[in-house]
């Protein structure tokens, strides 16, 4: 029973993170290289525009919803378990949700990249 | 690259390793969380661990903004993958929760997959009117070997990151 909540925990923080992290690089390709940015600019500057991101809100906002179910399954479940299985599935489902809706380059390298770390996943699990 | 570029990869990765650890070493104190009681958040965000460990997620939130704005979000994810390695030296050593060989090999697996990425080019999409509308097979092999392309990319992104930065 605990190891289906730590799961469903797990499946909660995969969704909300690859939501968040596609709207917060989305966000943060809108800004900008924040090197250059802040060498022009100043720091301040970079901080209101990386704030004033309607992207990034919604962003952080999927974030917390994330960071609130990594609460709860790592108060179910060992931190060596959740954190790498959340995290791997989530660069799966990013891999998948960048192709789609930040138009990255997903080559052949990068998708290999994918079953290594489900195969990891599986072993995580097992 | 640029060792600054290297940092914030390095910031990413130990940060995230960090922060999760407190966080479970908290959580277990303050034990599990029910639905049905949730004040057992404020309780559990009180506690001295979660509230360091929310601090480094904080940092690493930061370096993680840094790195999204100059690296794809497919590059920089796995490019911070070292951190699955640290996180089970950590539940080894620090938290003393035991991590058997077939985690070991799955922690591996995920490293080993990370690395693959982290060869390529940090940066791929372009924005909508100067995206290549064609798969042209000599674009995919020029990006696959990370050779400039002809979008006007800045050259420095498309040398291979990490096939021997990231420790394997």
């Amino acid at each position: 029973m605990k190891s289906a909540y730590t799961w469903g925990g797990i499946l909660v923080i995969v969704f909300a993170s690859v939501i968040g992290d596609v709207l917060l690089a989305r966000a943060m390709k809108q800004v900008g290289d924040v090197h250059e940015f802040w060498r022009r600019a100043g720091l301040w500057v970079v901080v209101s525009r990386v704030l004033g991101n309607p992207n990034f809100f919604l962003g952080v906002t999927a974030m917390a919803v994330a960071f609130f179910g990594l609460l709860f399954a790592l108060s179910w479940g060992d931190v060596s378990l959740v954190a790498p299985a959340a995290a791997s599935l989530t660069f799966i489902g990013n891999a998948f949700a960048a192709q789609i809706f930040l138009h990255e380059k997903v080559d052949r390298r990068r998708w290999i990249a994918a079953v290594l770390v489900a195969g990891g996943v599986a072993l995580l699990a097992a | 690259m640029t060792l600054r570029k290297y940092l914030v990869l390095a910031g990413v990765t130990v940060f995230a390793a960090a922060g999760d650890s407190m966080l479970s070493h908290g959580m277990k104190q303050t034990g599990s969380i029910s639905v049905h009681h949730l004040e057992g958040i404020i309780l559990a965000v009180l506690n001295p661990w979660v509230a360091v460990g929310i601090v480094l997620l904080l940092a690493f939130f930061a370096s993680y903004m840094n790195a999204l704005s100059w690296a794809d979000l497919t590059f920089v994810l796995p490019a911070t993958s070292l951190g699955y390695v640290l996180l089970a030296l950590a539940a080894t050593f620090v938290l003393h929760e035991r991590v058997s060989p077939l985690r070991w090999l799955g922690i591996a697996l995920i490293s080993g997959g990370v690395g693959f990425v982290a060869g390529g080019p940090a940066l791929t999409a372009h924005s909508e009117d100067e995206r290549p509308r064609s798969k042209s097979p000599l674009l995919a092999k020029n990006a696959r070997q990370g050779a400039p392309k002809a979008t006007g990319v800045p050259k420095e992104q498309d040398v291979p990151a990490a096939s021997g930065g990231l420790p394997r």
